[in-house]
Parts: C-alpha cells; sequence; structure tokens
C-alpha cells in the first residue's frame, strides 16, 4: 500500500461519488462519500493480504505444498491407570509400536514394502497385500502393516530407515490387564470406534482408529480415563521425514481410578471359581464397598487390546456358558433358603409367631390340594426357628409364610435391598424380581394365589435375586440395619496425584430392627457354619468366626422322587448359594457365593466363602505384606 | 400485471450480464475444485450449479417483472415466510456438518437463511422508505427495526450458522446507518453491541467458540481448525504472481482444503490463478458493487435507493468476509463467495438480489 493513501483514495473517491449526481434522495448522497470509502480500504485490504500470501511469502507457500509439507501427528492421551484399594495396579498402558507406512512417500511402493519384508525375514507378499487392500485412500493416508509389532522389527526398521522411505514407527500406548482374566468383568475392555459412533463422538475429540471403553469400568469410566489427545503440526520433507515441528499439543493422560476391590482378595475368590461357573461377591459391610467380585467363566481383556479377532469374538458370544455375562448383577436367581434370612427377620419384626414355640415337621406342608415337601426326607421333626434356620427346615417357613402373606414378605425383602438394581456404578446391573399381589395383578391381572405363597417362603417361585443384592442383604444383617449402594470405585486421582473425586459411602436405606430380632438371627447364623447339624459345616474355618446361610436354588421344579442333583443333568442341576458375613462379633465382610449347577449350597458354595474370608483375615493381619505390594504395584505402574 | 414496452429498452444488461459472468467463472472454478485427475471428470457438481443458474435466472425474471414498489405490500409476507422456514428448519431441519440448515424440498436442500439476508433488507427498505426526521433517527425510532431483525439472526445463531447471523448483522447496520441513524445513536449501539458480546459467547456452540478463539490465537488447535487455516493459507500463498494453471491446483486436489467447492472456492481459485487472477477477481467485485452503487445514486425514490444499497451491502459484506477468512484474516465463519461458490440456495438468492437491482434500475425512467 502506497505510504500517502490518503490523497489517491480520495482522488479515486471523489471520482467515483461525483459521476451520477442525478436525481438519488439528497439525503443519502452525502453518505455515499463514506460508503466509497469504506469500499475502497476494504478492497486494498484484501488485496493487500493477497499480495503478502502471495508475492512476498509466496516461495514458501509453494514449497510447503509441493508434496504437502504439513502433517497432523496425533499421540492419543494414555488411558489412566486403575488400582485397587492398596494401590496394586490392575490396568496400565504399556508403549507399543505399529509399523505404518505411507505410500506417497516413496516411488516405488512394492519395492519398499519388498525390502522391508527381507529386513524382517518376513514375505513382502503379504505386506504387498495390505497395501493392496487400502489402494482405494490417498496416498499421503498412513496404512497400518502391523499392530503391536515385536522389538526386532522395531530396530530393523530404525537401522533400515534409510532405505525404506514412507516406513515410519507409531508408538502407541496400548492396554494391559496385569491379571489377564481375574476381573474381567469388573474392568471390561476397549474396542476401536465404528463408524457410526465416530459421527456422533467426532465433537468431543474421537478421531477414526481411536479406541473406547466397551464394556465395564472402562465404558462407565471413559470420560475419566480417556485423557486428552495431543500432537504435533510438523513440517515433513520430501521422504516423509519430520524437518521441524510447527505446532505442538501436549497430550494429558488420563486420570487414575482407584478401586474398592481388593487384588489379592479377588485372586483368592478367582482361583476358588477356577473351573466352576459362578459369582463370588465380597462387600465391607460397613461402606458398602465392594472388595472381591469375580464371575465365571471369565475372558480375557488382553485379547481386546491387541485386537479381538472376528472368530475369537464369535466364539465368545456363541459360548452356552456366556462368558461375557457378570453373574454378580447381571444373573438372577431364585435365592433359595438363603431367602429363609429375610423370612426369619420379618416374623420375629411382625410377631408372626413365637421363636421359641416348635412345631412338627413331617417332612411336607400339606396345603390345598398339594403336599409342599421339604428338603429333608421324612423332615426335621420337632423344630424352633433357630433349629429352622440352622438345619433350613422348609416346612417351617411354609408355615410362617402362610401367617405373613406375600406382601409382608416383599415388604422385608425390599427393604433389605431385593427386586431393584443397587446402582453399583453398573450400567448392565439387573433388578431381580419380589412379587406380590399388587406385582401379580400387573404381571399376569390375576389375583395372587395362598397356594403361591409356600414357595416365595423358601425363596423359589417368582422370587430371583442377584448375587449383589444377596451380599448387600447380608452386610445389612451383619452392620445391624444399615443398606448402603455397592461401589466400587473409592477415588479418582489426576496424574499429578491430585484427587479429582473422592467417594464416600452412601447409605439408601436404614431397616429399623428390634436388637433382640438382630441377635436371634445372627445367633442362628453363626450355628449354620459352627452349630450342630448346620448345612453351612463346610464354611467352618479355624481362623475366624463365620455366620452364613447355605441355599439351593432349583433350576428345574422336582415333582417326582427325591433325585440328588448328581443324577440330573448337569444343566439341569440345581444352583448352590451360600451368604455370610464374618467375623460374627465383629462384622466386616459379608459375602455371597453362587456356584451354578454347583448341587447343594452348603457343598458346593460354602468352602469357597471360607477361603475368601481366611484370606481377607490373613490380609488384615499382615500390614507389611500389602506394603510390600503396594511397592510391587507401584513399580509395575512405572 | 402489464408489462410496459419502456422497461424492456430499459433493461440493465450490463448488471445482468456481470452477474452472469461471475456464475461463469465460479463453475469454472468448481469444476477445478472437484477434478478428479484419475479419473478425468468433476463429477456432477458443475452441471447441477448451471441448474441453479437456471433456477436462479427465473427466480430473477419473476422478481424483475414485479414493480419493486411492491415491497410495501410484499415486504412483510416473504420475511413472514423465512421466519416460519427458519423455525421449521429448527424443527425439521437436516443436519450436516454440525448444524441444522436444509429444508428438504425433494429434488432440492433449501437453505432458508440464504434468502432470509433478502428478507432483512425487504423489511428494512419498506420501514426506511419515507423520509427521515431531520436530524436523524435516534435508537427510539428504530425499534421496529430491531425487533424485525433480532429473531432472524437468533434464529440463525441456533442453527448454528455463525456466518450468515454475522452477515445479516452487518446488512442491517449498514441498512440503518444509511437511513439515517444519528451519530449519537450509533455510538450508544455501537457501546451496546459490545455489552451484548457476552451473551452472544455463551449462545455459541463449543465448535463456534473453539473457532473464534482459534483465531484469536492460531495456536490453540493446531491439529483442527488451525489446520485448515493453514492449508488455504497455504493454497493461495501456493499461487505466487500467475498461479500454478487451470486444473493444477493440488492443495485443493488432496481433500486438504474444507468446503473447497463452496466457501473456500476462493482458495482453489487463488492457487490456480495467482495473485494476477485474484486482483481480476477483486477488481471485478468491486466493479460489481460500484456499478450497483451508481444504481443507488440514481434512483429514482428513497425506496429504490434504500433497496439497492441493501442488496449492495448484503453483496459487499459477503466478499470481504469470505476472502478475509479464507486468506486467514478472519475466523472461518462459513460464508461463501456470493455468485461464485457452489450452493443452490446461494446461488438464487444471489439472483434474486440482482433481479431486485435491475428491477430498480429499469424503472428509474418510468413514472
Amino acid at each position: 500500500m502506497s505510504k500517502k493513501p490518503t490523497f489517491p483514495v480520495y482522488e479515486l473517491m471523489a471520482i467515483l461519488a461525483d459521476m451520477g449526481r442525478k436525481d438519488a434522495a439528497p439525503e443519502l448522497r452525502g453518505r455515499t462519500r463514506v460508503v466509497y470509502f469504506i469500499l475502497i480500504f476494504a478492497f486494498l485490504g484484501l488485496l493487500s493480504r493477497l499480495a503478502i500470501l502471495q508475492i512476498a511469502h509466496g516461495e514458501r507457500y509453494t514449497f510447503l505444498s509441493e508434496n504437502n509439507r504439513i502433517r497432523i501427528k496425533r499421540v492419543p492421551g494414555t488411558r489412566g491407570m486403575i488400582l485397587d484399594r492398596r494401590g496394586e495396579l490392575m490396568v496400565d498402558s504399556r508403549p507399543s509400536f505399529d509399523l505404518l507406512f505411507v505410500p506417497e512417500d516413496t516411488e516405488s511402493p512394492e519395492s519398499t514394502l519388498r525390502l522391508l519384508g527381507k529386513y524382517l525375514g518376513r514375505n513382502g507378499n503379504e505386506l504387498i497385500e495390505i497395501f493392496e487392500e487400502n489402494k482405494s485412500r490417498p496416498a499421503f493416508d498412513e496404512i497400518i502393516l502391523g499392530k503391536d509389532v515385536d522389538w526386532a522389527t522395531v530396530v530393523a526398521v530404525e537401522t533400515h530407515q534409510l532405505d525404506l522411505p514412507g516406513v515410519t514407527l507409531r508408538v502407541r500406548p496400548r492396554r494391559n490387564y496385569a491379571d489377564g482374566p481375574m476381573a474381567a468383568h469388573i474392568l471390561g475392555y476397549l474396542g476401536e470406534i465404528g463408524p457410526k459412533q465416530l459421527k456422533i463422538l467426532k465433537e468431543q475429540g474421537y478421531l477414526a482408529g481411536d479406541e473406547i471403553g466397551r464394556y465395564g469400568l472402562e465404558k462407565k469410566w471413559e470420560e475419566v480415563l480417556k485423557g486428552q489427545s495431543g500432537g504435533e503440526q510438523v513440517e515433513v520433507d520430501a521422504l516423509g521425514r519430520r524437518v521441524r515441528v510447527l505446532h505442538e499439543v501436549v497430550d494429558v493422560p488420563g486420570d487414575t481410578v482407584h478401586l474398592t476391590l481388593d487384588r489379592q482378595l479377588q485372586q483368592t475368590a478367582f482361583e476358588a471359581l477356577k473351573g466352576k461357573q459362578g459369582t463370588i461377591v465380597a462387600i465391607d459391610v460397613h461402606s458398602g464397598a465392594i472388595l472381591t467380585m469375580v464371575s465365571t467363566p471369565a475372558f480375557d481383556p488382553n485379547v481386546f487390546a491387541r485386537g479381538i479377532k472376528s472368530e475369537e469374538w464369535r466364539s465368545l458370544i456363541k459360548d452356552r456358558l456366556r462368558p461375557l455375562n457378570n453373574r454378580a448383577i447381571q444373573g438372577q436367581y431364585p435365592p433359595g433358603s438363603t431367602f429363609k434370612i429375610i423370612m426369619a427377620i420379618a416374623g420375629l419384626e411382625e410377631g408372626a409367631m413365637d421363636p421359641d414355640a416348635k412345631i412338627f415337621d413331617p417332612g411336607f406342608f400339606p396345603f390345598g390340594n398339594r403336599n409342599f415337601r421339604d428338603w429333608k426326607k421324612g423332615g426335621h421333626g420337632s423344630v424352633n426357628l433357630h433349629k429352622a434356620i440352622v438345619e433350613s427346615c422348609d416346612v417351617y417357613f411354609y408355615q410362617l409364610g402362610q401367617r405373613l402373606g406375600v406382601d409382608k414378605i416383599a415388604k422385608y425383602a425390599r427393604a433389605f435391598g431385593l427386586g431393584e438394581k443397587t446402582g453399583a456404578f453398573f450400567d448392565d446391573e439387573k433388578d431381580g424380581l419380589v412379587p406380590d399381589t399388587a406385582w401379580k395383578r400387573k404381571r399376569f391381572r390375576q389375583p395372587w394365589y395362598p397356594g403361591e405363597t409356600p414357595s416365595v417362603s423358601i425363596g423359589q417361585g417368582y422370587l430371583t435375586t442377584t448375587p449383589l443384592q444377596l451380599a448387600n442383604m447380608m452386610a445389612a444383617v451383619a452392620n445391624g440395619g444399615t443398606l448402603y449402594r455397592p461401589r466400587i470405585v473409592n477415588k479418582v486421582e489426576s496424574v499429578d496425584g491430585a484427587t479429582v473425586r473422592q467417594y464416600q459411602a452412601e447409605k439408601i436405606g436404614t431397616i429399623e430392627l428390634k436388637p433382640a430380632t438382630l441377635q436371634r438371627v445372627r445367633e442362628a447364623l453363626a450355628d449354620v457354619v459352627s452349630g450342630a447339624g448346620g448345612t453351612g459345616a463346610a464354611a467352618r474355618s479355624k481362623v475366624v468366626a463365620i455366620a452364613g446361610k447355605t441355599g439351593t436354588a432349583q433350576v428345574i421344579e422336582m415333582k417326582g422322587a427325591y433325585l440328588k442333583s448328581e443324577q440330573l443333568s448337569y444343566f439341569n442341576r440345581d444352583h448352590a448359594w451360600f451368604v455370610a458375613f464374618a467375623p460374627v462379633e465383629n462384622p466386616q465382610i459379608a459375602l455371597a457365593v453362587l456356584v451354578e449347577h454347583g448341587g447343594h449350597g452348603g457343598a458346593a458354595a460354602a468352602p469357597l466363602a471360607k477361603e475368601v474370608f481366611e484370606k481377607y483375615i490373613e490380609l488384615q493381619n499382615h500390614p507389611k505384606d500389602q506394603q510390600q505390594a503396594r511397592a510391587e504395584g507401584e513399580s509395575r505402574a512405572d | 400485471m402489464q408489462i410496459d414496452r419502456r422497461l424492456i429498452s430499459h433493461f440493465d444488461w450490463t448488471l445482468f450480464l456481470l452477474a452472469l459472468a461471475f456464475v461463469a467463472m465460479g463453475i469454472v472454478t468448481i469444476y477445478s475444485a472437484n477434478y478428479d485427475i484419475g479419473a478425468e471428470h468433476a463429477g456432477g457438481l458443475p452441471s447441477r450449479q448451471l441448474l441453479w443458474l437456471g433456477l436462479g435466472i427465473a427466480v430473477m425474471f419473476t422478481v424483475i417483472s414485479i414493480d419493486y414498489h411492491y415491497v410495501d405490500r410484499l415486504a412483510y409476507p416473504f420475511y413472514g415466510l423465512m421466519l416460519v422456514l427458519l423455525v421449521l428448519v429448527f424443527f425439521f431441519g437436516h443436519s450436516g456438518g454440525g448444524s441444522q440448515r436444509w429444508i428438504d424440498l425433494g429434488f432440492f436442500r433449501l437453505q432458508p437463511s440464504e434468502p432470509a439476508k433478502l428478507a432483512i433488507v425487504l423489511v428494512m427498505a419498506k420501514y426506511f422508505q419515507d423520509s427521515e426526521p431531520s436530524r436523524g433517527y435516534c435508537l427510539r425510532d428504530l425499534w421496529a427495526p430491531f425487533a424485525l431483525a433480532t429473531p432472524l439472526i437468533l434464529l440463525t445463531l441456533i442453527q448454528p450458522d455463525l456466518g450468515t447471523a454475522i452477515i445479516l448483522g452487518l446488512v442491517f447496520m449498514s441498512m440503518v446507518l444509511m437511513g439515517g441513524l444519528r451519530l449519537k445513536s450509533f455510538l450508544g449501539l455501537a457501546g451496546a453491541g459490545l455489552a451484548f458480546l457476552p451473551i452472544g459467547w455463551q449462545l455459541l456452540r463449543p465448535y463456534q467458540r473453539q473457532r473464534v478463539l482459534t483465531f484469536l490465537d492460531p495456536d490453540r488447535d493446531p491439529l483442527g481448525a488451525g489446520y485448515h487455516v493453514i492449508q488455504s493459507q497455504i493454497a493461495i500463498g501456493s499461487g505466487e504472481l500467475f498461479g500454478k494453471g487451470y486444473l493444477r491446483g493440488s492443495q485443493n486436489r488432496l481433500d486438504f482444503l474444507p468446503a473447497q467447492h463452496t466457501d473456500f472456492i476462493f482458495a482453489v481459485f487463488s492457487e490456480e490463478w495467482g495473485f494476477a487472477g485474484c486482483f481480476v477477481l477483486l477488481a471485478a467485485y468491486f466493479a460489481l458493487i460500484v456499478y450497483c452503487l451508481k444504481i443507488f445514486e440514481r434512483a429514482k425514490d428513497r425506496l429504490g435507493a434504500i433497496l439497492i444499497f441493501g442488496m449492495v451491502s448484503i453483496l459487499f459484506w459477503h466478499v470481504i468476509i469470505n476472502v478475509s477468512m479464507v486468506a486467514g484474516v478472519m475466523p472461518v465463519v462459513g460464508v461463501p463467495l456470493p455468485l461464485f461458490s457452489y450452493g443452490g440456495s446461494s446461488l438464487a438468492s444471489m439472483m434474486l438480489a440482482i433481479g431486485v437491482m435491475i428491477n430498480v434500475s429499469m424503472r428509474r425512467y418510468t413514472f
């Protein structure tokens, strides 16, 4: 622009403005001068900007435009770690290398790839095949030749970089699940974002090829774990090698999630369930913190981290044992005899029976035109409440059920959190079902028949619960009637160690119970394990006093003979339950064990509970080991 | 309606042919922007633009045949229609690129925010046609124009279409100033506008804020929006003095330019024709605007003059904002280059604006 623009511009303006003064609205005419002035300046401004770009810096931009010299290298934010309650590492991300190829950067892609194949001791044709498959994409787009390649490949590519134009390595954090399938259902897994999902997520900064949490904590805590991706705007030379970094955005690692889970206890539970299908959930009775949640059979999330093959995925979802199901929250099973705890509490609170009065159990309970059987052929003889719980007498509770009626039973069941999601941080939790007259009317448009109550009284019939609900119920029995929301996350910490969020125990209900009720029920539950004739004797431990209740959930209804579970085909066998808390005097931990098709609860489930309780006590008594474990966890986290 | 024979003899061929020349240059550039070297063709967009041109000419002649004094009667219905369409877009519109701007008419996707720019001109012209108070309008007199402009601007802002909202605002301001706003009132208004900025900021979508921030501080998003700005500048700059030649541009070929046949068409043009080409194109726009201002000065009455001024300001602000954003001196807000960028709604609306100007031009001798 001229140094003294005023004079020529004014001239031009005067010429323009004076040309046609004929019959315009006179008041507007004066303003046209200003308009011309603005017009001239605006266009001169644009021209000078263009002159700067095209003439002053033209050569530089021409250079940059050749081979498109400006590239974006994106660095995804390192995903946050997941640690257990003591800081032991459960999930982290380790660096891995992807082998990339940019066809544009080499004159002959085929010969470059053949050479690469030679250096790697591989057949170059495989690599060329991958290249051919991706030919429809623009030549400046990178093709992934291999994900998570081994160290030998990295060294070979680095060494021969000059002979291999267009071949590059990209560091990429890869998810690493330290204990494989041990806590698979809680931790979950990642998957690449699909094209449809990408459309929605694009505005949040996700790009094609990014991974996103698809299940478990990885999904639920995606926001917190994912971190922020960074990257560089780099200038590259004609061979694709970086010349300089023009701009850089530093990536921010995701936050660390601290779980309430106890990794070592989880391990014990996982070992105990090895070869079985089932679940063990353990809860801190004073806070609802989940200490252990194992579901078997499990899957290995590391398979997802390296990129699951479609046949592997198919076999996972087709497996009849459903390894992807988290049985602790998604399995809905009849609680069986474990429900007698609720029945006993309801009976005592409502004053429906005298706990010391004895009834006679002949082995069946006649009702209407049907005989409801006791599990024990010939019956338990003369029974009071204590014995009824300890020996799990069905007939006693059939009678009690008739006195209470289904609606009172339902009231106590719901008070203990049954029939409703616990809301424990999991998306796919199931409700279970607590039937009553209102439900029956709504669901079947039928009244509740008295003949349906006996089944419910022993935890069968329409009644279903999830193992987590039963563990939480047991925690409430243990702590004197407070229902906490089970939770799995203790706190979230940023990389620099600052606490981002801290989660506290959350009360979701208080059950007002007479002290005598608690006293009686707890004593009976203790005798289930330690008393004479107790069904849970298999859980008896020298280390810790345990109180619990066995249960057997029928898979098919037996109308005919008394069949032992072993006589049934595997998938028709009963599920074995054991719910318990310990220590009896000063309860700290409550749990629910379910072994699918395990047969009787006392035999199949109770011993597993004992192992978990003993490990818990051992961990409590050896804080030194804990410190060592923490140090171990931290060194691994590095 | 009877068409006066004198009208035909006074038809403004200069303006008509000038407009066609821009569209022709536009189509040639759209062809290049979509040219696929391997396939040696450019897909259907150039011929579609020809179709839109046909539609635009039809619209234009319809407008020319109606005496512009009918604006008095037609302004509000047209304005109302635009308001309804913009509300419809809000509820039933098609979205694309993060915003909801289109109504699907089967054969054609109408973008109502384009004709809405004309609606604002029509209602302002209707309002300002009577001679102004001796000392100019003060703000109190102008509540009606404000009440008319605000809903249009807000409706485009929430689509979100920041570019159109800015154009609407600028055209409105230009017309109010030309209509005769007192200097004192203008300063007051400018102050109020500044005060509104924080509220407007709240109304923006995150990605729009990001764009403004990226513009103010290009280092903010060098991997996203900043990348497009850089690529656009590389395209323009690498054109140097005489350009790389037609169909020889490389930046647009590799899809580095966003929206290369619509909002960023100027970058494609600059790369191929260089500074010389840009100079000619900008000079042509300058000439077009000056020519229209001549019609404005010679208009028979105040209504015609104001009407033309509104249309000229649409042209002017589009050119300035589009070239500024493509050349990296303004945030990327999504404004087409008038008569040049690909797009049926935009082209037809601009042809309509040209039609209005021809209308006023040819009727200046009739009484």
